[in-house]
C-alpha cells in the first residue's frame, strides 16, 4: 500500500505566470481550504517533492530551470500543470517568446485549465494527479520486484 | 535487566512516540492558525512514503554521515534511558550532531552549506547549558548517573530553577523551531529551502525524520528529568513545556544567528550559572 | 641508569654529525636510523622502569656542575650574540639575558649553590613524557627529512640550512629529555634555556623579516618565563632556610608545607605558563606558525610546550588547595576559553592549531593548578592525548600544504577525494581533538568531572563548559571542509614521502589506539603515578567499568561504520545540487544573471564580526595579567 497517496509533498513553480494561478495555488495553502489536512506540504524543494505543480508557460528562459527541477524530484512524481497557460500556452500561445505548454519540456500528467484556476479545481486536480502517483508507485515496485 | 527493558522500549517506542509528537505538533499548530491540520498519524505517513521515494543523492558519501547520525542518536537515548553516565550522554549527543552536520557539508551545495554553518552555530549556542545542566544536577545529586539522579528525592527543578529556565531555553533551538530554526525546519519555512537537509531526498530524508524524533523524545527525557520524583509533574511538565515550544513556534517569526548564539550564551550565563553558584554556596 | 644517558646523550652526539653532514641520502638514512633508536630507547626505558615507582641516580662525572654552570654561561653569550640583529623595541632582550645570567652567575659563584646528590631520576610520569618525546619526537624527525627536502625546493630563494635544522632538532631533543629527567634544578634551568634556543633558531629558519621578528619575540617571552626560572632557584638558593635545588626535596618540602617553598614554585610555574604560550604570553606560539611544519609539530604542540606544563603538573600536588594554585588554575581556564573561541575566526590552518594548543595546554594548566589526584589524572592524559593528535594535525596540514600550496582550510575543500589519505589522516587527528569516544574528549571530560569536585566555586567548569561549545565549530567547520565534495572534484597527482606517510599512518594509529587503550594507559602508568603522589586508592575519574564499554562501543562503531559503507557501495542515481534550478551540469555551475555562467563556491564561516581575534586577545591579556598578579599576591595565604 503506497503513502504516496497519504502525503503528497508539492513543489510549486512559475514558469511564466502573470501570477494569477500562482496566487490561488498559495491559497489553497490557506485555512480557507487547507490541504494539508490531505497530508500536503508545500516544500520548495525538489528533491523532496512528489507533486510539481507548474504554472505559466514555457519559454527559452525556463526550459533548462523546469528539467532540471523535474529531473532533481525523485521517482515516482506526477506534474500538474495549473492553469491554460501551462496547459497549452494560454492566450499567449501564438506570441513568439513562448515555446507552448508544459508538456513541451516535460511529460505532464495532470492538467487543471483555468484562467485564473480556482482552488477547488487544483484540489480536485491534485487528487487526480494522487491516483496517477499511486499508478506510477505500483508500476516502480512491480519493476524493482521483477528486476 | 532493567537497563535492557528500557533500552528495547527506548529503541522500538521512542520514533511511535516522536512520531506522534510531531502528529501532535502539526494539529496544535494548525488550530493556532485556525485550519484544520493533518490526521495525528501524518507524520508516520510522511515517513513511510519517504522511505518508498528514489534515494537519489548528489555524491556517494552523504547519505552514510546521516545513517551514523540516527546511530549515534539512537546509541545517546540507549545510553540515557539505561541510566548511563549523564555527561557521556551529552557528548554522544554531540557526536550525532557533528556527523548531521557532516552530512550537510558533503554535498558542497550553497543551501545545505549554510544550513551546516548554522548548524554548527546551533550546537555551539546550546552546548554550555546542556553542560551546565550535567553539572548542576550532579552538584545537587552528587551522581553523574541518570537512574541515580531521576532517583533523587526530591524534585530536581526545585534546587535548578535557574538551569531549567535555560534549558527551555535552548530547547526551542534543539527542537528546531521558530524563532531559532535557523539550520533546517519543517514545513512552510522556506528561507534557505531547506537548509542543511536540501540536497536529501527519499529514504535518507526518511532516515533524517527518524533521527529528530528520537533525538525530540530524548530531549523530552531531559525536562523529565527535573521532575523525576513525581511522574505525574513530570508528565505534565513534558507536555507543558510541549505546548509551550509550539505556541513560541508559532508567535516568532525566525530570528538571526547572531541572536540565536548571544541570547543563548547569556540566558545560559544569567539563569543557569548563576543557579550552580547559588546551589554552590548552599550545598556546602 | 644506562638507558637514561642514552636518550641524554645520543641525539646530542647525532646532532653534532647532523651539524657537518650534507642533505644527502647518506644523512637522511643516518637521521631516520637515529629516530629508529631514539624511539626503540624510549620504549625500552619504559618497559625496564615502567612499574617501578620513583627513582634517582647518582651521575659521577667530574665537575659536572662546573661544566652545567659554564655552559648556561655560554648559552648566555651566544643568545647576546644573537641580539645583534634587534630591533629597538626588542632591546628587553639583552637585558632579560643579562639580568639571568647574573642571578645564575651570582648563585653559582658566591658558593651559595647546594649539592644535589642525585641529578637525575625517573617516575611514571617522565615515562610517559619520555614516550612522547621519543616516539612522536622521532617521528616528526623522520618526517622532516622529507618535508624539508620539498620544503627547499619549493622556496628556492631560501638558503639551504639544514645542516644546521637537524643539529638543534636532535640537540633538543636531547634537552627534552633533560627536563624531564632533571633532579637537580640548575641542569633544569640548563635544559630549559636550550629549549628556548632550539625555539629561537628554528622558528628563524626562514630568514624572512617576519621569521626573523617572531624569532626575536618567542625568545623575549620565554626568556621573561626564565627570568622566573631563575628567580625561583635564586630564592631556593639564597632564602630558603634550607638551601635546596633538588627537585625531589622541595616537593617533599611544599607536599608537608606548601607555604615554605610556595613563592619559588609560583616563580617556576610562571617560567612554565610562558614556555606553555598561556595568556598572556600567546603571541609568540602564533608568531612561530611562520616556522616549517615540522618545528611547529615538535616545539610548538607536542614537545617544548609540553615542558611548561611539565614543570606545573610536576608541582601540582603543592599547589592543591592554595589560592595560588586556584588563580594559576584561573589563568589556564581562560585561556582555554578565550583562545577557544578566536580559533573559530582563523581560517589559517596552522593559527587554528595554534589557538587549539594554546587552549588545550590551557586546560591542562587548569587541572594542574587546582591539583588534586582527579585532575592531575585528567591533566597527564590530556597531554598524552593532545601530542598525538596535535602532531599528527601539524603533520597532516605540512604534508597537505605541499600538495595543494595552500595552508588555508577555505583550500582544502574535497580533500576526501582529492586527497584521500591525507584527509583520512586528518579526519582522524580532528575527531581525535574534540569527539568522544577520542582521547581529548575523555580528558576533557575527567577535567570537568574533577572541576566539578573543586571547593569554593563552579568557575573552572562552567569556563570549560564554555570553552568546548567553540572547539566544536571550529573542528567540525574544518572537518566539513574536508568532506565537502565539489562538483568538479578529482584526485590529485604526485605522492605523498614515504618519510612522511609513515610518521602521519603512525600517529593516527597511535591516536586511535590510545583512544581504544586509555583503561590500559591509566591503569599502567597514570593512575599509579597519582597513587604514588597523593596516596590515594584510585584516581580515575569517571573511569567506570560502564564507561569504558560504552566508549569502546562508541569507537567500535566510528571504526566499523566507514568500513560497513565502503564494503557495501550502494548503486545510487547521482542529481546535480540544488542551485534553484539554474544548474548547467553536474558541478558547481550554473546560468547567471543576464545568461553568464556563473560557479557557486561556498565558504566557512568565520564569525569575525561576532569575535573579533583583537578585542579578545587584548581582553584575555589584561585579564590575565590581573590573574597573574593576584596569583603572585596570595603566596603567602
Amino acid at each position: 500500500m503506497s503513502y504516496l497517496k497519504k502525503s503528497p509533498w508539492i513543489i510549486h513553480y512559475d514558469g511564466s505566470s502573470c501570477n494569477g494561478c500562482d496566487i490561488e495555488v498559495l491559497a489553497c495553502l490557506t485555512p480557507l481550504y487547507d490541504v494539508e489536512r490531505f497530508g500536503i506540504i508545500n516544500t520548495g524543494n525538489p528533491k523532496h517533492a512528489d507533486v510539481f505543480l507548474i504554472t505559466g508557460s514555457i519559454n527559452e528562459q525556463n526550459v533548462e530551470v523546469v528539467r532540471n527541477i523535474y529531473n532533481q524530484m525523485p521517482d515516482p512524481k506526477v506534474v500538474a500543470a495549473i492553469g491554460i497557460c501551462a496547459t497549452s500556452g494560454g492566450i499567449f500561445r501564438e506570441c513568439y517568446n513562448v515555446k507552448g505548454g508544459v508538456d513541451t519540456v516535460i511529460p505532464v500528467d495532470i492538467y487543471i485549465p483555468g484562467c485564473a484556476v480556482r482552488p477547488e479545481a487544483i484540489i480536485d486536480g491534485v487528487v487526480a494527479a494522487l491516483g496517477v502517483l499511486e499508478k506510477k508507485a505500483a508500476a516502480l515496485k512491480s519493476m524493482k520486484a521483477s528486476a | 535487566m532493567k537497563s535492557a527493558i528500557a533500552i528495547l522500549a527506548w529503541v522500538i517506542l521512542a520514533p511511535i512516540a516522536g512520531g506522534l509528537l510531531a502528529g501532535v505538533d502539526r494539529i496544535i499548530t494548525a488550530r493556532m492558525q485556525s485550519r484544520v491540520g493533518p490526521p495525528l498519524l501524518q507524520p508516520f505517513y510522511d515517513v513511510l512514503k519517504l522511505f518508498g521515494k528514489q534515494g537519489i543523492v548528489v555524491n556517494a558519501f552523504q547519505n552514510f554521515y546521516m545513517i551514523c547520525f540516527l546511530v549515534f542518536v539512537v546509541v545517546t537515548g540507549c545510553l540515557f534511558f539505561s541510566g548511563g553516565d549523564l555527561l557521556l550522554t551529552i557528548f554522544a549527543l554531540a557526536v550525532a550532531g557533528v556527523f548531521f552536520a557532516l552530512g550537510a557539508f558533503s554535498p558542497n551545495s550553497p543551501y545545505s552549506n549554510i544550513g551546516a554553518e548554522r548548524e554548527l552555530l546551533q550546537m555551539m549556542a546550546y552546548e554550555p547549558v546542556l553542560i551546565i545542566m550535567a553539572i548542576g544536577m550532579y552538584m545537587v545529586t552528587k551522581s553523574w548517573h541518570v537512574d541515580e539522579i531521576a532517583g533523587f528525592h526530591n524534585l530536581l527543578v526545585g534546587y535548578l530553577p535557574g538551569v531549567f529556565v535555560a534549558l527551555l531555553f535552548v530547547l526551542t533551538i534543539k527542537l528546531r523551531k521558530s524563532p531559532f530554526d535557523l539550520s533546517t525546519s519543517h514545513h512552510g519555512h522556506q528561507e534557505l529551502v531547506k537548509g542543511a537537509t536540501t540536497e536529501f531526498a527519499g529514504p535518507a530524508l526518511g532516515v533524517i525524520e527518524l533521527a529528530h524524533w528520537y533525538e525530540n523524545v530524548l530531549l523530552m527525557g531531559f525536562v523529565y528529568l527535573f521532575f523525576a520524583s513525581n511522574w505525574i509533574a513530570a508528565i505534565s511538565a513534558v507536555i507543558v513545556t510541549y505546548f509551550l515550544e509550539i505556541f513560541i513556534d508559532n508567535t516568532f517569526a525566525r530570528l538571526t544567528w547572531r541572536f540565536t548564539v548571544k541570547s543563548s550564551w547569556i540566558v545560559a550565563g544569567v539563569f543557569g550559572v548563576v543557579n550552580l553558584f547559588v546551589v554552590a554556596f548552599l550545598i556546602k | 641508569m644506562g638507558i637514561l644517558l642514552f636518550l641524554l646523550l645520543f641525539p646530542a652526539a647525532m646532532s653534532l654529525v647532523f651539524a657537518v653532514l650534507p642533505p644527502n641520502a647518506f644523512r637522511n638514512t643516518l637521521v631516520r636510523v637515529s629516530a629508529l633508536l631514539i624511539a626503540a630507547g624510549s620504549v625500552w626505558l619504559a618497559v625496564a622502569f615502567n612499574g617501578q615507582g620513583y627513582q634517582s641516580f647518582k651521575v659521577e662525572f667530574p665537575h659536572l656542575d662546573m661544566i652545567f654552570f659554564g655552559g648556561e654561561m655560554l648559552l648566555s653569550l651566544f643568545l647576546l650574540y644573537k641580539c645583534i640583529g634587534i630591533k629597538k623595541h626588542e632591546w628587553y632582550i639583552p637585558v632579560l639575558i643579562l639580568v639571568q645570567a647574573g642571578i645564575m652567575a651570582y648563585c653559582e659563584l658566591s658558593g651559595a649553590m647546594p649539592e644535589v646528590e642525585n641529578a637525575l631520576y625517573i617516575d611514571s610520569f617522565s615515562i610517559i613524557m619520555a614516550l612522547i618525546i621519543g616516539i612522536v619526537g622521532s617521528l616528526i624527525s623522520l618526517y622532516a627529512v622529507s618535508y624539508m627536502r620539498d620544503y627547499h625546493h619549493h622556496n628556492p630563494q631560501m638558503k639551504d640550512r639544514q645542516r644546521s635544522f637537524f643539529f638543534i632538532v636532535f640537540f633538543f631533543l636531547s634537552a627534552m629529555f633533560g627536563v624531564v629527567f632533571a633532579n637537580n634544578l640548575a641542569w633544569l634551568y640548563l635544559f630549559w634555556e636550550i629549549t628556548t634556543l632550539s625555539s629561537f633558531i628554528l622558528i628563524g629558519y626562514p630568514k624572512t623579516e617576519e621569521a626573523t621578528r617572531n624569532a626575536y619575540r618567542a625568545l623575549g617571552l620565554n626568556l621573561l618565563g626564565g627570568l622566573g626560572f631563575a628567580c625561583g632557584i635564586l630564592y631556593l638558593v639564597k632564602f630558603l632556610g634550607q638551601p635546596t635545588i633538588d627537585l625531589n626535596q622541595i616537593l617533599t618540602m611544599g607536599r608537608l608545607d606548601s607555604g615554605l617553598v610556595m613563592i619559588p614554585i609560583v616563580l617556576i610555574c610562571f617560567a612554565g605558563i610562558a614556555k606553555s604560550a598561556q595568556l598572556p604570553f600567546s603571541s609568540w606560539l602564533l608568531g612561530a606558525m611562520v616556522a616549517p611544519t615540522p618545528v611547529s609539530a615538535l616545539l610548538h604542540s607536542s614537545t617544548m610546550v609540553k615542558a611548561g606544563i611539565f614543570i606545573i603538573i610536576k608541582f601540582a600536588p603543592v599547589l592543591q588547595g592554595t589560592w595560588a594554585g586556584y588563580f594559576l588554575a584561573l589563568v589556564g581556564a581562560v585561556t582555554f576559553l578565550i583562545t577557544s573561541i578566536i580559533a573559530v575566526t582563523q581560517s589559517n590552518a596552522k593559527r587554528v592549531l595554534a589557538y587549539s594548543t594554546i587552549a588545550n595546554l590551557g586546560l591542562i594548566v587548569a587541572c594542574a593548578g587546582v591539583g588534586t589526584p582527579q585532575t592531575l589524572w585528567a591533566a597527564v592524559l590530556l597531554t598524552i592525548f593532545h601530542a598525538v593528535s596535535k602532531g599528527l594535525l601539524f603533520l597532516g596540514v605540512g604534508s597537505i600544504e605541499h600538495k595543494i600550496g595552500s595552508r588555508d582550510i577555505e583550500d582544502m575543500g574535497g580533500l576526501i577525494v582529492n586527497r584521500p589519505g591525507l584527509a583520512v589522516v586528518m579526519i582522524v587527528g580532528i575527531l581525535g581533538m574534540f569527539l568522544a569516544p577520542f582521547g581529548m574528549l575523555i580528558s576533557k571530560w575527567a577535567c570537568l568531572e574533577a572541576f566539578v569536585n573543586v571547593k569554593y566555586t563552579p568557575l573552572l567548569a562552567v569556563l570549560l563548559a564554555y570553552g568546548s561549545a567553540p572547539t566544536m565549530f571550529f573542528w567540525t567547520k574544518w572537518l566539513g571542509k574536508i568532506v565537502s565534495v565539489s562538483g568538479d572534484a578529482k584526485k590529485g597527482e604526485g605522492a605523498v614521502p614515504g618519510d612522511e606517510w609513515t610518521a602521519l599512518w603512525f600517529l593516527a594509529a597511535a591516536t586511535v589506539a590510545t583512544a581504544a587503550l586509555f583503561p590500559l594507559i591509566s591503569w599502567a602508568s597514570v593512575s599509579p603515578y597519582v597513587s604514588g603522589l597523593y596516596h590515594v586508592e584510585d584516581a580515575a575519574a569517571g573511569l567506570t567499568q560502564g564507561n569504558i564499554i560504552i566508549m569502546s562501543i562508541l569507537l567500535g562503531l566510528m571504526l566499523l561504520m566507514p568500513l560497513a559503507f565502503l564494503a557495501y557501495p550502494k548503486k545510487n542515481k547521482y542529481v546535480s545540487r540544488y542551485l534553484a534550478g539554474a544548474n548547467l551540469d553536474q558541478g558547481d555551475s550554473f546560468t547567471g544573471a543576464m545568461g553568464a555562467t556563473q560557479h557557486a563556491t561556498l565558504r566557512n564561516y568565520y564569525l569575525s564580526g561576532f569575535f573579533s581575534e583583537k578585542k579578545l586577545t587584548v581582553a584575555g591579556i589584561v585579564l590575565s595579567i590581573c590573574l597573574i598578579v593576584t596569583m603572585f599576591s596570595v603566596v603567602k595565604i
